[in-house]
């Protein structure tokens, strides 16, 4: 421990505790930008200097560590005068549009510009070129980059990418796709990781509100959204609601009062999903020879894009199960609307969703049905029905609870996990057991595999089936690092879930935005609870799924499954160039 | 007014003066990797500013291509801006009236021509191919790569030790290094900016003198697979050395009677003392290293033979033959080359020079290692012949300065013309003819040529010819192994040979007479590819945790250099020259590295390679 002195009050931190972690826990606020804990402690912003007596210098206190009986001021007159000289040299080249910005009202720059009182800038403004591509779900406006090099920092350590790069050298030194790539050509997952930690608008990821609500505005189109299921847990952060009103009941109200003729949950295509892929590892289990190992989970579609591009050979062991919201869009546009009698042409397919790849993929050539169109035709990320819901002056705590449409809006407790890390395996690995044995294993029997661990394994035993050896696994470099384990043979599964995000969708790329906070495990938490609150927790026994299994799609792995809710991963390839 | 004054600097005048050696010492400190375009355009503006307005072409002209640039770099140029950049320069070359235009548009051509792919990448795509790929500029510039901000970080908390484990990581050879690196890591050292480069070759002394003996990592388990290398120099017994940590099995053929390859037959041991070569040798050998000298490939084993033998080869036979000066007489007796003569001490066969006349032939570094030896051997007088001027020569000023100390004539612009020999055939003098000093080649050095003046005659009983080593490649030759002009043996950056599956090859060999470090990272850079080509993968890494950096004090003071010892007593023996650092001059001069690896860039990217 070392004792050190802060704005007149003595502190007492454990040794190689930064200023900033040292201020922080005596509750002292000292701003900053580009900081972020364990990724990004680089000092490029200059907001954190503080003045440390005997030091002719000032300091920044995210990566200076305390030294005993250090005296620091962080409010001291040089203090003042450099943060605000320096956040008026970062606005010098920040095209202040708050306006119209998506940003605005959840900026750290927008935010710290206020509170350091700055109304007025000496300094002429200068804004880099910006060219802005809309093909990609990704979008970068290079005129309100800061170069915290958060950006950089998320996709080189946590996702192992290495998309974005700096580039030029010294006062034209920016952020740009490595190697002088566009996005759109190189092997990016579009993961969304890089928007979430972005302290500006910068980086966000492509608008499609207005593609949704031009569907809405026709009435000739039956409108159809879905909602996957860690948006519920997330959704209610950008309206500050407290827990009580935070509930998916209130996010139905708000999505009937946009307009949507059917509000459907995606947690009904996750149960059918485990049926498809559940039975599927059983077909592959009891064949062995037949297939190559381990099979892998395909729900998650920037994992999907990793494999093919970053361990090709891998394609063939990803189930051949589309993602659920694939799946949903399909059974909408086939079973639903049959039953319904709606011409599928004339129905718009939205999807609500954690994730910035899912607007990827359902552009995919493979993700269509007989007619040529699009099984789901209009993707929002959580972020996006927020604004939707503000637009329409919604105040979501208002509403009364509303239970989701029938018969797509029913899931269990097994498809609400899908949102967390660990769940997609949880619920196959229940319903698998079920499967092969006629009787439904202890819901709980697999909480080996939960938690927060970015990689976790087990071994399971299925009677008549014997030991299953599974993983599972989040975030792109924990997956790289299980990937080449895998095969250079180091590990041996027999079935691995992956998520593109750490800690899974519930830490998606599409989620709302709070800067400095990871809160992937505090929703994937409330999606266990609502998972152990459930009556029914085996996505076989959802009642809808049965029925539709008897009247529509006779069997899992079935030939009308095959056409609808399968897919050939092989049949597209990914434009862009890998790095290496 | 006074008919005449006194010339005296103003305030003004005397901090610009200041400011101009500030200057200098900032553009010596250029990291590698800058954006061309953004330097030439910022060159440029000094020039602009440089410019006494007369003349419409440097005036108006430098400050119409200034803008140009800064287009090219910031605007919307057309693509024809390139040609009217150009045209300009051109025409401020052929008008203006001074050197102050013709040089600066000059400037402005040449990077024309030197840079344009990256002008048009700014033009078409808005883009620069610049980029900084290693930010600490010490660690960027030492071909092998050494954590030296590490190091030095280490030595100042006095852990030499951890130091020494620390540099073993890149560098087998952190003795032989601490004593007779060229250190080119400290050409851009950022502490330039503030005062002067870091001394790490004297750190690094500092370090491996006061470390003790610092046992060696254990192996990685046994592969199964086996290397040959061919020739024991520094390259081949780096290359040795990590492929036995990485549990390959190595065996060193070397057709001298020693290992060392230069480091014992060519660097006098006044230089690298025999004994800490010897040890460092010993230690690398700990790791599990076979050996075979007195052995030469293409004679007593062919290089067929040892490719059946083994899984992989690597070839660093360094460069050991004496290049000839071609001149009349050169076949007399006592006419001997550096390289024999460098052997022969090697082995410590010492000649006696005693009562002697010596001339020696040539400028470089090897010049000067006969030279002072030649001294040291008992000659009464050694007179170094070189055909340019002193500053022209390629040998290290401090090796110049330190023979001229020990009482050795620098005799320069001066090309040997022929030998003369008296009736038993032996060398009587060497024939010159003095030069002129003339126009800079493409390199910018200044060719000599013959001046109007008669040849001199300069009497020698020894005459040493130091113009150049070349490779003795000519054995390889027929075994499919390719030979480019200069007799060097091809090979790609990473050290593989084309279409020869399994050999590998590096150092003097592959690029010509050059220094120990660089075939030390040659051998490196083969040890990671020949594991890779053998299927694996092994890290080395040094289980060595560097200190964290402290607020550093910017405050300039000098530079502490390394003494010699005193010229009169030196001349006399073989015994190590320089002086190391006291520990108090460690423990400050150590203080002065500005944490590279920390400050600036390096937190963020490339600032610390912990394995390879």
């Amino acid at each position: 421990m070392v004792t050190c002195s802060m704005d007149g009050r003595t502190l007492t931190v454990p040794k190689g505790s930064t200023i900033l972690k040292a201020a922080e826990q005596a509750g002292i606020p000292i701003p900053h930008l580009c900081f972020l804990k364990d990724i990004n402690e680089i000092g490029a912003c200059r907001m954190c200097m503080v003045e440390v007596e005997g030091t002719e210098r000032l300091v920044p206190a995210c990566n200076t560590a305390v030294t005993e009986g250090m005296v620091i001021h962080t409010n001291s007159p040089r203090v003042r005068q450099a943060r605000k000289t320096n956040l008026r040299l970062i606005l010098s080249q920040h095209n202040s549009n708050c306006t119209v910005c998506v940003r605005s009202g959840n900026c750290q720059l927008q935010r710290l510009s206020h509170d350091l009182n700055i109304h007025f800038q000496p300094y002429e403004v200068q804004l880099e070129r910006s060219h802005v591509d809309l093909e990609v779900p990704i979008v970068r406006e290079a005129s309100k980059c800061i170069k915290c090099m958060r950006c950089i920092q998320i996709c080189d350590k946590i996702q192992g990418m290495h998309i974005w790069d700096v580039a030029g050298t010294g006062s034209r030194t920016t952020v740009d796709v490595s190697y002088n790539r566009s996005l759109k050509n190189t092997d990016c997952t579009f993961c969304g990781q890089c928007v979430t930690h972005c302290p500006t608008g910068a980086l966000t990821v492509r608008d499609d509100t207005n593609r949704a609500l031009r569907a809405l505005a026709d009435p000739e189109i039956t409108t159809v959204v879905q909602v996957a299921p860690a948006v519920r847990v997330a959704w209610a952060e950008a309206f500050g609601l407290p827990k009580r009103q935070a509930t998916t009941g209130r996010m139905v109200a708000a999505l009937k009062r946009i307009g949507f003729d059917y509000v459907f949950d995606t947690n009904f295509a996750a149960d059918l999903t485990i049926m498809e892929e559940g039975s599927e590892l059983l077909e592959r289990l009891s064949h062995r020879g037949k297939y190559r190992w381990p099979m892998f989970t395909s729900c998650c579609p920037g994992w999907v894009r990793f494999v093919k591009t970053q361990f090709p050979s891998y394609t063939e062991n990803l189930s051949t199960a589309k993602s659920p919201q694939q799946m949903f869009g399909a059974v909408a546009k086939s079973y639903f609307a049959e039953k319904m009698g709606i011409d599928a042409r004339k129905m718009c397919v939205v999807s609500v969703m954690p994730c910035s790849a899912k607007k990827a993929e359902c552009e995919l050539p493979t993700m269509r049905n007989a007619f040529g169109n699009p099984d789901v035709d209009v993707v929002l990320t959580t972020r996006e029905m927020c604004r939707l819901f503000r637009s329409d002056c919604i105040v979501p705590g208002d509403l009364e609870e509303t239970p989701f449409d029938s018969p797509l809006g029913t899931g269990t407790g097994a498809a609400v996990i899908f949102g967390a890390t660990g769940g997609v395996m949880d619920a196959a690995l229940r319903s698998a057991y079920f499967l092969a044995t006629g009787t439904n294993p202890d819901p709980d029997a697999f909480s080996k595999i939960r938690g927060g661990k970015p990689w976790k394994e087990a071994v399971f035993s299925i009677p008549g089936i014997g030991e299953v050896r599974v993983a599972v696994v989040s975030g792109l470099a924990n997956t790289r690092r299980l990937m080449e384990a895998v095969d250079s043979g180091r590990v041996e599964y027999d079935f691995v879930e992956v998520m593109a995000c750490p800690g899974g969708c519930a830490g998606g790329g599409g989620q709302p935005i709070r800067d400095g906070a990871e809160l992937a495990s505090v929703r994937g938490a409330r999606l266990w609870q609502m998972d152990a609150r459930t009556p029914v927790r085996f996505s076989h026994e959802n009642p809808d799924v049965q029925a539709l299994y008897r009247t529509y799609l006779k069997k899992p792995l079935g030939e009308k499954s095959h056409h609808l809710l399968h897919t050939d991963h092989t049949a597209w390839s990914v434009e862009g160039e890998t790095s290496r | 007014m006074s008919r005449l004054e006194v010339k005296m600097p103003g305030q003004a005048q005397a901090v610009v003066e200041q400011l101009y050696r500030n200057m200098e010492r900032r553009i010596a400190a250029s990291p590698p990797g800058l954006c061309p375009v953004d330097m030439a355009l910022n060159f440029l503006n000094l020039c602009q500013a440089q410019t006494c307005g007369k003349c419409v072409p440097c005036r108006i002209g430098l400050t119409q291509l200034s803008n140009m640039i800064r287009e090219v770099l910031d605007g919307d140029p057309p693509v024809g801006i390139l040609r009217r950049i150009e045209n300009t320069a051109q025409v401020i070359v052929d008008t203006a009236d001074c050197a102050i235009g013709i040089d600066a548009a000059q400037l402005v051509l040449m990077g024309l021509k030197g840079f344009r792919d990256d002008y048009e990448e700014h033009i078409l795509h808005h883009r620069c191919l610049g980029s900084l790929k290693n930010p600490v500029p010490c660690v960027a510039l030492c071909p092998a790569g050494v954590d030296i901000p590490g190091y030095i970080a280490l030595v100042n908390e006095g852990r030499c030790a951890d130091a020494v484990r620390l540099i073993r990581k890149d560098n087998p050879f952190p003795v032989a290094c601490a004593y007779i690196c060229e250190h080119p890591c400290e050409a851009r050292c950022r502490r330039n900016m503030v005062d002067d480069a870091i001394n790490i070759r004297g750190l690094k002394r500092y370090a491996v003198d006061h470390a003790g003996p610092v046992p060696q990592p254990q192996p990685a388990p046994a592969t199964g697979k086996s290397v040959a290398i061919i020739g024991g120099g520094p390259g081949g017994l780096s290359a040795a050395y990590y492929l036995a940590l990485m549990g390959h099995r190595v065996t060193v053929y070397e057709k001298q009677k020693q290992l060392g390859g230069m480091m014992r037959y060519g660097i006098p041991s006044y230089r690298l003392p025999r004994q800490l070569l010897e040890a460092e040798i010993a230690s690398i050998l700990s790791v599990g290293i076979q050996v075979r000298t007195g052995v030469d490939v293409g004679t007593d084993i062919t290089f067929d033979q040892l490719k059946r033998r083994y899984d992989c080869l690597y070839i660093s036979i360094g460069a050991h033959t004496d290049k000839k000066t071609g001149i009349e007489g050169e076949d007399s007796q006592s006419v001997i080359s550096a390289v024999e003569l460098l052997r022969r001490i090697g082995d410590e066969e010492m000649p006696d020079f005693t009562g002697q006349q010596v001339v020696v032939i040539g400028g470089g570094n090897v010049a000067m290692d006969v030279t002072r030896s030649a001294i040291r051997l008992g000659a009464a007088k050694v007179t170094c012949v070189y055909r340019r001027r002193q500053e022209d020569m390629t040998a290290q000023a401090e090796e110049v300065e330190g023979a001229i100390a020990e009482g050795a004539e620098i005799l320069t612009l001066q090309a040997p013309l022929r030998i003369e020999a008296d009736e038993q055939g032996r060398a009587a003098a060497l024939w010159t003819q003095p030069q002129i000093i003339g126009e800079m080649d493409r390199q910018g050095r200044p060719r000599p040529g013959t001046a109007s003046v008669e040849p001199r005659r300069i009497p020698a009983d020894i005459i040493i010819v130091a113009i150049g080593q070349g490779i003795e490649s000519h054995g390889f030759e027929q075994s499919g192994i390719q030979i480019q002009r200069g007799g060097t043996l091809l090979a790609d950056s990473s050290t593989r040979l084309p279409d020869l599956e399994g050999v590998f090859a590096g150092g003097d060999c592959v690029t010509g007479p050059a220094t120990v470090i660089r075939a030390i990272a040659a051998g490196k850079a083969a040890a990671a590819n020949i594991d890779e080509y053998l299927g694996f993968h092994h890290e080395i890494e040094a289980e060595v945790k560097v200190p964290t950096p402290r607020v550093t004090d910017l405050g300039p003071r000098g530079r502490v250099n390394c003494g010699d010892r005193e010229a009169a007593e030196r001349r006399c023996d073989f015994q190590c020259i320089e002086c190391g650092m006291t520990k108090e001059e460690a423990v400050q001069e150590s203080s002065r590295c500005l944490r590279c690896d920390h400050f600036g860039y390096g937190i963020f990217k490339g600032g610390r390679v912990e394995k390879w």
